[in-house]
């Protein structure tokens, strides 16, 4: 079992993530360490891809900024190496199928392990295709996180009985971004999700205000948090570490 | 070992969001339900020699023969089709099997914009709601398509995102289909995307080569040498080798867009400067980047602007039973001008890829060799566009 564990056992845990690279890879790591000083228990890293179809405009545009800065598979690692010096919580990277193809599957998720990476995500790759990466990560003992979406249905007893690390419950249909309500009936997927996992479940998509954090964090584990962190990045640029602290800050105390 | 569904060798997959898998297993369930139905096939044919005016005919250019000096060449008259292109087969089809799915709404991405055309027309006949995501760029390009999808009474929304082309306007086509999926279905243009579009496109199009066989088994009393058709995401390409897979002496020829020359970075041809990858659904080949983003491409035919290719076209090319040259823009427009002059039709620039490379072997073969050419859509749209090219600026 991996480490991704640790980020749920004391209460729930908040989920921020990142797009690596946007504005620039120093913001990325200060803000990153901002995050974990106000109470992270898990930060998704997100590889900037040329084409992230899952992602609402907030995300796809600081993907096109990140890559058009320079940004590369290869300086996340970079990025990631610096974290760990000191950084002891979870990290997972987000990102797309191709970017982990493209590289080479085995020389990614084997320097995943090396410099501490703990899970994966792929929006890209359902349940049906997770053998394109499932037995390398086996093998280097990276999880592959699953993904559960309210049009799952029939589908989510058995994504969850194979869930690794956590499982990713998809709050609303569409793409990533900010939402004013969340109308998804989300009770009794995580219901069902319970049945067949003692894998922690934590909630993502259209989540931005601590009162939506509450909300959701009495339904799952965790909380996590994409668009609205990337809306502050957009807002101060390279100087968003402390901004974005304060979020974290706002919305660990919201679900504590 | 990976997913076998949807396979062509290594090639296809489904490479989706959680949200749409339980979306095209429902597709998959109602494909197989109703591809061997009777009544949906007499009404699919129905609409197709009623409506679409198939089967296209095959027609033997003579003038284009004699002054290539070489094989004679059919044109496999896919632009004489209603809404003037091949992208009416599929799109009857697929708005047919959505009717009976349940759904009262079609989305599709456009390039050149003539799949767009054919899907708002099958909308307007079938009262079904239609939206089009068409790259800005292409909506400058095609501007008269735009208005033709409009006056058919479809939304078009213009894409700025990335390189505001097809693969943009496929990416907000898939965002969209996760947003709203109980009334929608997605009406893909070409044999790509998750299983099961490219299987389910390439039998709507199949329709192409069941006719050329026949078509040209009673003028000539044999099977073509040559299938020769353009490739993007290679639908009209596909319906055109489809019944000859198995005719191993028939050499089934794409042609793609190169663009600039595949020596530059302006060019669309995927199986020459590409490597397989993992995008929009698919395991095919990509143009791409050593770290895997998709790469920015280009050619003067907004219809083969696109950095993949159908994962079944990928088997094809692997397995050797197909080849794919590439053809530059500028040998495309001379094709393009040469059988207006020569045989007074005048192709779609995407169309006018595959003329090329008729005109390149044809003078190098014998008399009784025969080529098929598919000329997959007609060239009205393109006049301004390649007007321009030629450095004369005409009013539309």
């Amino acid at each position: 079992m991996s480490k991704i564990i640790n980020a749920f056992t004391n209460g729930k845990a908040f989920i921020p993530f990142i797009t690596c690279g946007y504005p620039d890879l120093q913001t990325t790591e200060k803000t990153v360490r901002e995050m974990v000083k106000n109470g992270a228990s898990l930060i998704e890293l997100g590889i900037p891809f040329s084409d992230p179809t899952a992602e609402g405009v907030v995300i796809q545009e600081a993907n096109l900024k990140a890559l058009q800065g320079g940004v590369t598979t290869e300086k996340v690692f970079d990025l990631v190496k610096n974290l760990r010096r000191d950084i002891k919580i979870p990290l997972i990277f987000m990102t797309y199928a191709n970017v982990i193809f493209g590289y080479g599957a085995e020389k990614f998720i084997s320097t995943c392990a090396e410099i501490g990476i703990d899970g994966i995500i792929l929006p890209d790759l359902p349940f049906e295709e997770k053998e394109e990466f499932l037995p390398i990560c086996r093998k280097y003992g990276v999880d592959l996180i699953s993904m559960i979406a309210p049009t799952s249905e029939n589908r989510i007893a058995k994504i969850s009985r194979d869930a690794e690390g956590f499982l990713y419950i998809v709050s609303s249909l569409g793409v990533t971004g900010v939402r004013s309500e969340i109308k998804t009936d989300l009770a009794p997927m995580i219901k069902i999700v319970r049945d067949n996992t003692k894998v922690p479940c934590a909630i993502g998509f259209g989540i931005s205000t601590p009162k939506q954090a509450f909300e959701m964090s009495q339904l799952a584990d965790g909380v996590i948090v994409g668009s609205a962190i990337i809306k502050i990045l957009a807002k101060y640029g390279k100087d968003s570490a402390p901004y974005v602290g304060e979020y974290v800050k706002e919305m660990v105390q919201a679900i504590s | 070992m990976t997913n076998p569904k949807g396979r062509f060798g290594i090639f296809g997959g489904q490479y989706i969001p959680e949200t749409l898998m339980n979306a095209v297993i429902e597709l998959e369930a109602a494909y197989e339900k109703y591809k061997c139905d009777e009544n949906f096939n007499a009404e699919l044919e129905k609409l197709f020699n009623e409506y679409a005016g198939r089967p296209s005919r095959l027609y033997f250019a003579a003038k284009m023969s004699r002054d290539l000096g070489g094989a004679k060449i059919y044109l496999k008259r896919e632009d004489l089709n209603h809404t003037g292109s091949h992208k009416i087969n599929n799109v009857l089809g697929q708005a047919l099997l959505a009717k009976k799915m349940g759904k009262t709404r079609l989305i599709a991405e456009t390039g050149a914009g003539q799949h767009g055309v054919a899907t708002a027309t099958a909308a307007a006949l079938l009262n079904m709601e239609c939206v089009v995501f068409m790259g800005e760029e292409d909506t400058k390009r095609q501007a008269l398509n735009v208005y033709r999808m409009k006056l058919l009474g479809a939304d078009v929304v213009p894409i700025k995102s990335g390189t505001a082309t097809l693969k943009d306007a496929v990416s907000e086509a898939f965002r969209e289909w996760t947003r709203r999926i109980a009334d929608t279905h997605y009406c893909l243009g070409s044999v790509m995307g998750p299983h099961p579009f490219p299987t389910i496109v390439r039998d709507f199009q199949s329709v192409i080569s069941r006719e050329i066989k026949s078509q040209t088994l009673s003028a000539e009393n044999k099977l073509p040498d040559y299938v020769i058709a353009c490739v993007g995401g290679g639908s009209n390409a596909i319906g055109s080798f489809w019944h000859f897979i198995n005719d191993k002496d028939v050499k089934l020829i794409g042609c793609e867009a190169a663009g600039r020359g595949i020596d530059t970075f302006e060019t669309a041809a995927t199986i020459s400067t590409g490597r397989t990858g993992i995008f929009h659904g698919m395991k095919s080949y990509f143009c791409q980047d050593k770290f895997g983003g998709i790469a920015p491409v280009y050619s003067i035919s907004a219809g083969l602007d696109y950095p993949g290719i159908g994962p079944e076209h990928a088997h094809l090319h692997d397995i050797k039973r197909a080849e794919y040259v590439p053809i530059t823009d500028d040998e495309a427009v001379q094709a393009f001008e040469y059988l207006s002059r020569t045989e007074g039709i005048i192709p779609a620039i995407e169309s006018a890829h595959a003329v090329a490379y008729a005109k390149k072997i044809a003078p190098n073969l014998s008399a009784d060799k025969i080529i098929v050419i598919t000329l997959s859509g007609r060239g009205d749209k393109d006049c301004a566009s390649i007007a321009r090219y030629r450095g004369e600026n005409i009013n539309e």
